[in-house]
Parts: structure tokens; C-alpha cells; sequence
């Protein structure tokens, strides 16, 4: 018998036409995440199986790769015939605690002579025999041993690790996540890779108003982010002179309307520079100012590209449930000031009127000052492991 | 030059040097400071604390770092002891341990603690069921030395510490200067663990203690805020990063070396032999890396400094100790006065070579039959 681990698409089985992309990118998103562990793998078109002396620590990175819907540890025999495979299955079962159990026959093999209801009923017989105290349970098992007859063996198993589900990250194309170092733009981050997105990065700086801790905290929150894909890249946008200039005009409660118009355009001119073809961000309903449905039409007002807003939806407990799943929540929560909470206004306006934000742009050259923004941008390309950038060292 | 006093400290690996001086270099911000300097160093300060919880499965919060072995263990015992002063009182140790923990028991002795020493077998192994019966209500900690430094005896902390198990009031700590690097240790049921960095090859002046978060401390050092609310002052980044290294090295082919020690220690063993007067103290509990023997009628100061003239440096009982006293480890074992007053240790490495020990065997070899034949004339 072989120890193996076996990797179940779910979902991804039904998109007939794109199976053979889906699967490619899955493949190459595992190979990646494994990288540097020993092990094999192989894969057909309803399951993937690998083989590796590390079976337990490949399990638990499995468990954060996205279009993967089910982890078994498996036990592979390489004959379909039926003693050896009731032998097996008893060796299998009778390390496990349990009083009732049912089997399961799943046969891909059509050609077998049995079919699977004998199959399940042969083998739980023979267990019976062979193992006191134990009864067949179909409805509510204790434990339930799976046989799966393939071409290439037959594969026995019990229980099953629930994945991570949603698509393989980067099979949708490319999205540009504003990043603002709050709760909400990371999980909406998350969101959107699981519905398999691959997302770079925008946040917006203000120094000296905003600290090189709020900057660090946004690569912190990006690294989080990379728990679930390889690299991520953050474009760091040099924001101090538009919002100093905002302030100037005397945009007042206005103010962060403005802003937030102006970051929309400078965010378009990355994604379309860099060929990313949404926003996301984490705009919530009603949350603050700028995100009554009013703010949103009159900020989205700017372009027309997609926006993608995940937690738009979602309460706020129940983003900060998601927020704490994903280990960005402690980060986020850091006391250091963004450039959204900098010249805030005192009264923002709840309902802004589009031809007001326009009357109050025209006031000053913005479109220069966008260009010299994104002309000036920095890229940050992180990993998930602060680590790897000081290996050497260490 | 054949040095083979690795248990009193060890030469510092040339990478790890490699490390001390580029983040010396090139990492000048204090870790706490809010700029972009400090930030990057304390990055790198995370990241090695990192790979030290990796490395010994432990979490990041758990380790404090100090100044070496002493302060480690300074810092659990009075820590531990202060701290927990309303709880008891009592805490239990061997007679034998390195000195900054025996000192230490003195020292909270004289300030009102009880100490009770647990009783050591003739084999060195410490005597469980003594053990047991002093465990009170009030006792707060138990501290054992992981492996005892003049002779390499190795207790069976695994079962002390399934022993300690049931008796949730009372912490154990675990000196480990001299295990870490040379055997795998498992720090999962030990409460506080300490350790030297000049021990595995790093550099002197670092070491850590291991506390786990459910224990609270009382801290020698009082200051600002630091890597460890337990332990104040800057910290010295480019010896946690080499520590953090010199670490990773050398739980690297941790039994291939242990193996590699195993057989220069026999060839040694093999050498002594043929004198029926040198007693081979180290027996079948002790690690390889530490051959401690007695010389019977010859001053082991006599003899180490005449090794010497052969630029080889072997060492008395250890290095911490006072030469003219008997050691108490051998005492503590019930061993005569000519077998605990005349011993020496010869501590090996892995990075010993066979041609080493053979040279080191014929030098010895001349060296005891001169010394002997001073004595016959």
C-alpha cells in the first residue's frame, strides 16, 4: 500500500469547456506553494494525487490553496483484485475508533466485474467478520471507508480534510486591490482571489502626514494576502501633494470625496497600465461617509471599469470574523494613521452632489498632478515570509 | 593547536561571523526605533526570532533573549521564584548543576527559600522516586540541568517532566546549555528552557531563555520597552541573528555529528585502556561529547598545563568551577576523593578530526608516562 495524499477539484469538475485550464493553473499554483519540499505529483481529470515524505506539512499548506475542495490521505494498492482490496480496507479501518461504519464503492473502472454496491457490500462484510464490536451504520457512520476503483488503482481512504474551496487563483485574470492598512480591503483581497482573481496591490502614502509604520503595515497585510498566492506586488502612490492640494481648495466636507475620486482615477491608470482588468476595494455599505450608495455612485462617477467590492454586503462582525480567519485582523487593527483618517473633515458629506466634486476639482490642475502621482510610484514586490528576504542572513 | 575544551565554549563558525558582521554593517537602526532603519532591523529581529521558534517548535513570544546561560538561568530561577512567592517557597535542583544555578539557590536560600537537592545515583542519573517524594504544595519550580557539564550525564527529562505533568503548580526548567546542538530536544512539556549561543558556535554574550506564555516572571533587567517585557535594553541585533543561525547549523545533521562524536570519544576510550590507574568517569548516561576521567595520582593541573606544552587544550571539571575544590558532581555520585579530586574533561566536536584524536592519543600517551615516571623516581 501507498500512503498518498488526494487532492478533489469539486467545482471545478462542471466548467467542462475550461477543465483542462482550471486544473493547469491549480497545478501550478500547488507547485509553486510547494516549493523546495520533495514530492511528486500527478493528475487526472477529477482528482490529483501526490506523493511525498512530508505528507502532514504539504497537507496543511494544501488547506490554503484555492479550487482545492477536498485533502484525503489515501492509500493506493496497485491491483483492483478484490481480496487484496479487502485486505486493505481492513488494514486501513482497523487502526481507526470507532462502532459503526459504512463503505463506499465509487467506480470509474466501468469494466470491473462487480459493481459497486457488491463491492461496498464484499468489503463491509469481510470487516464485520474480522473486527468486534462494529456494526454497519448507512445512515450516520462513525467512519466511512471510501474505495475508489480508477484505472490506475484502486484507492481506499477514510475521512476527508474540507479545502479551501473557490477557483485557482489568477484562472479570472488580474484585479488591483486598494489596499488601505483598515479591516475591510484585506479580506475583500481574500474574497476575490477565492473566486480566483489574482490581485496586485495599490496604497496610497501621504508622508510625512502618514508614517513608514502604516506603509509597513500594508506590506504586512500584503504578505498576509500571499498565504494564498505566491507574490503580490504593492504600488505605493506619493499622495501627499494631491491631498495637501484638496485641503487647500478648500474642498471642505468634501474633502474625502474628492479624495477618494482622485484615487479611483490614479487607481484606473495603474490597472490599465499594468493589464488588470477591475478594482477591488472594501467598501461597505453605509460604513462611513464615503460609502453611502450616494458617496459610491458620485466616486465611482470617475470611470468606467468594474468595481469589484466583496464585503459590500457584509457587516462589519462578519468581515472582522473573516479579517481574524486569514491572520490579518491583529494587523490591521495597529494604531498608525492612514491617509484617509488625515484631514478628515469634521462633517463629511453623507450625500455629495457630482456637479459640487467637479466645481471644487476645477479648481486646481489635478490632472498633472495624477500624472506626477503615478509617474512616481513605487513597487514593492512581497512574499508571504518576511523571512525570505533576510535568508542569507540567517 | 588541538583544542578539545568544545563544552567550555566553541570557536564561532565562520558564516555565522559572516553574519555578525554584515548586520553590524549594514543594519544600524535601534529595532524599536518608528523610521525606516529601525524597521528594517526589526524585521530582521522578527525574522530570527522566527526561526528560532521554528527551529525548536516553540512560539516566537516564548523566547527571551539574554545575555548567555548564566542570565537564563538567573532570570527563571529568581524570576520564577520572586513571582510566585505567594504560591510557596520550595523549589528542587541536583547537586548537579553549573554554578549559575547552584549560586542562585544559595543566594534565594539566604533570602528565605527552601532548596532541597534531589538525591543522584551511583550511575549519575538523578533518583526519581526521591524526586517525587519532595515535590510539596508549595513547591514552585523544579530545575534540572538537561546534561551535566563535567561528566555529560544525561538525565531523562522526557520522564521527569511526564512526572512533572501531574503536579500543575510547579514549573520545571530545563538548563540546556549543553544538550542544545548536540542532542534533539523536545521543549513541549518543558516550562523554561535555558541556553548559550557560544555553546553551538555563536557568537559570546548571547543566549536565550525559553519561557512558555502561561508563566509570569519578575525581570532582573527593569527599562523601556524591548524585545521582551521580561528582559530590557536594546536588542543586540547582530547577535540574535547570528544566534538564530549558529542555531540552524547546528541542529543540522544533528545525529550524522552525534555519530561522528560517538566514535572520536571510543578511540579515546580505547587509548585509556591499557592504564589501570585512569578511572573513565563517563559512563553509558553520559553524551559522547564529554569524556570526563580521573587521573588518580596525578594533579590534573599538573597535567593539563603539560598537555599544553603540545598545544592541546583540554580542561579540569569545568570551566565555571572552582579547580581546588572536589568536584561535587563526582561527589554527589558517591566517588572517593582521589577519583573527584584528579579529574579532567576532554570535550569533543564534530568538527573534530580522527588525526586530531590519534595525535591527541600519542601526546597523552607520553604525557602520563612522563608525569609517571617523575612520580616513581
Amino acid at each position: 500500500m501507498q500512503k498518498l495524499i488526494m487532492i478533489k477539484y469539486g467545482e471545478l469538475t462542471t466548467k467542462k469547456g475550461n477543465r483542462d485550464h482550471f486544473i493547469n493553473s491549480l497545478l501550478n499554483n500547488i507547485h509553486n506553494k510547494l516549493n523546495g519540499l520533495d514530492y511528486k505529483i500527478q493528475k487526472d481529470r477529477a482528482r490529483m494525487y501526490i506523493t511525498s515524505n512530508e505528507i502532514d506539512k504539504i497537507i496543511e499548506i494544501l488547506k490554503n490553496i484555492f479550487g482545492v475542495h477536498g485533502i484525503v490521505i489515501a492509500y493506493k494498492i496497485n491491483t483492483n483484485n478484490i481480496d487484496d482490496i479487502k485486505a486493505s480496507a481492513l488494514d486501513i479501518i482497523k487502526e481507526k475508533t470507532f462502532n459503526t461504519f459504512k463503505v463506499v464503492t465509487n467506480r470509474a473502472l466501468k469494466e470491473y466485474p462487480m459493481d459497486s454496491m457488491e463491492i461496498s457490500r464484499v468489503v463491509g462484510g469481510y470487516i464485520l467478520s474480522q473486527l468486534k464490536n462494529i456494526s454497519v451504520d448507512v445512515h450516520n457512520p462513525d467512519e466511512t471507508l471510501h474505495i475508489d476503483l480508477r484505472s490506475e488503482g484502486c484507492f481506499i481512504y477514510t475521512n476527508e480534510v474540507k479545502g479551501i474551496g473557490g477557483y485557482p487563483v489568477g484562472i479570472q485574470g488580474k484585479g488591483l486591490l486598494m489596499l488601505s492598512g483598515g479591516i475591510d480591503s484585506p479580506v475583500a483581497g481574500y474574497l476575490a482571489m477565492k473566486r480566483g482573481i489574482s490581485i496586485e496591490c495599490i496604497y496610497f502614502e501621504s508622508p510625512p502626514h502618514t508614517s513608514l509604520e502604516a506603509k509597513n503595515k500594508v506590506i504586512s497585510l500584503a504578505r498576509k494576502l500571499c498565504q494564498y498566492t505566491n507574490k503580490v506586488k504593492i504600488h505605493v502612490v506619493p499622495f501627499t501633494k494631491i491631498q495637501e492640494t484638496i485641503y487647500k481648495v478648500n474642498a471642505s466636507s468634501y474633502m474625502i470625496t474628492i479624495m477618494r475620486r482622485m484615487m479611483y482615477r490614479i487607481a484606473v491608470e495603474v490597472a490599465k497600465k499594468n493589464n488588470l482588468k477591475v478594482l477591488i476595494n472594501g467598501e461597505s455599505i453605509g460604513q462611513v461617509a464615503s460609502q453611502t450608495l450616494e458617496s459610491m455612485s458620485v466616486i465611482n462617477d470617475v470611470t468606467n471599469m468594474p468595481v469589484i467590492r466583496p464585503v459590500a454586503c457584509l457587516d462589519k462582525l462578519e468581515i472582522i470574523d473573516i479579517a481574524k480567519k486569514i491572520d490579518t485582523y491583529d494587523i490591521s487593527i495597529l494604531p498608525f494613521e492612514d491617509c484617509c483618517t488625515i484631514f478628515l473633515p469634521k462633517h463629511p458629506v453623507i450625500k455629495p452632489i457630482l456637479e459640487k466634486c467637479i466645481d471644487i476639482e476645477n479648481r486646481f490642475n489635478f490632472e498633472e498632478l495624477i500624472e506626477e502621482a503615478v509617474n512616481n510610484i513605487e513597487v514593492i514586490s512581497v512574499t508571504e515570509d518576511i523571512y525570505s528576504d533576510y535568508k542569507e542572513l540567517l | 593547536m588541538i583544542y578539545l575544551d568544545y563544552s567550555a565554549t566553541t570557536p564561532i563558525e565562520d558564516s555565522v561571523l559572516e553574519t555578525y558582521i554584515n548586520v553590524s554593517k549594514n543594519f544600524i537602526g535601534n529595532a524599536n526605533s518608528i523610521h525606516s532603519l529601525g524597521i528594517k532591523s526589526k524585521e530582521l529581529l522578527n525574522s530570527s526570532t522566527n526561526q528560532i521558534a521554528s527551529l525548536l517548535n516553540i512560539k516566537p513570544t516564548e523566547i527571551i533573549y539574554t545575555s548567555g546561560a548564566t542570565e537564563s538561568n538567573n532570570l527563571a530561577l529568581k524570576g520564577i521564584a520572586f513571582n510566585y512567592k505567594n504560591r510557596g517557597k520550595h523549589i528542587i535542583s541536583t547537586p548537579l548543576e553549573h554554578s549559575s544555578v547552584s549560586e542562585t539557590l544559595k543566594y534565594l536560600e539566604s533570602i528565605g527559600y527552601k532548596i532541597s537537592y534531589v538525591k543522584v545515583l551511583d550511575n549519575g542519573l538523578i533518583d526519581i522516586e526521591n524526586l517525587k517524594s519532595l515535590i510539596t504544595d508549595e513547591t514552585i519550580l523544579v530545575s534540572i540541568g538537561y546534561i551535566n557539564s563535567e561528566l555529560g550525564i544525561r538525565q531523562n527529562i522526557e520522564e521527569i517532566s511526564n512526572i512533572l505533568e501531574n503536579y500543575p503548580k510547579t514549573f520545571f526548567h530545563v538548563d540546556g546549555t549543553q544538550a542544545i546542538g548536540k542532542i534533539n530536544v523536545d521543549l513541549n512539556n518543558i516550562d523554561l528552557f535555558s541556553f548559550s549561543s557560544h555553546k553551538i558556535y555563536g557568537p559570546k554574550g548571547i543566549g536565550c531563555l525559553i519561557k512558555k506564555d502561561k508563566i509570569s516572571l519578575i525581570p532582573l533587567m527593569h527599562g523601556g520597552k524591548s524585545e521582551s517585557p521580561f528582559r530590557s535594553g536594546t536588542p543586540s541585533l547582530p547577535l540574535i541573528v547570528s544566534l538564530a543561525k549558529a542555531l540552524r547549523l547546528s541542529l543540522e545533521n544533528i545525529n550524522q555529528k552525534y555519530e561522528i562524536v560517538n566514535n572520536l570519544n571510543n578511540k579515546i576510550k580505547e587509548n585509556l585502556k591499557k592504564y589501570n590507574k585512569i578511572m573513565i568517569n563517563s559512563n553509558e548516561n553520559c553524551i559522547p561529547h564529554i569524556l570526563n576521567i580521573s587521573l588518580s595520582d596525578i594533579r590534573p593541573e599538573t597535567f593539563i598545563h603539560a598537555m599544553e606544552e603540545h598545544e592541546i587544550y583540554i580542561s579540569t571539571k569545568s570551566a565555571c568551577s572552582n579547580p581546588n575544590v572536589p568536584s561535587t558532581t563526582l561527589k554527589a555520585m558517591n566517588k572517593d576523593d582521589s577519583v573527584s579530586t584528579t579529574s579532567i574533561r576532554i570535550s569533543i566536536s564534530n568538527k573534530t578530526t580522527l588525526e586530531e584524536i590519534e595525535k591527541f592519543n600519542e601526546i597523552f600517551d607520553q604525557v602520563y608516562n612522563d608525569l609517571n615516571s617523575i612520580k616513581g623516581e
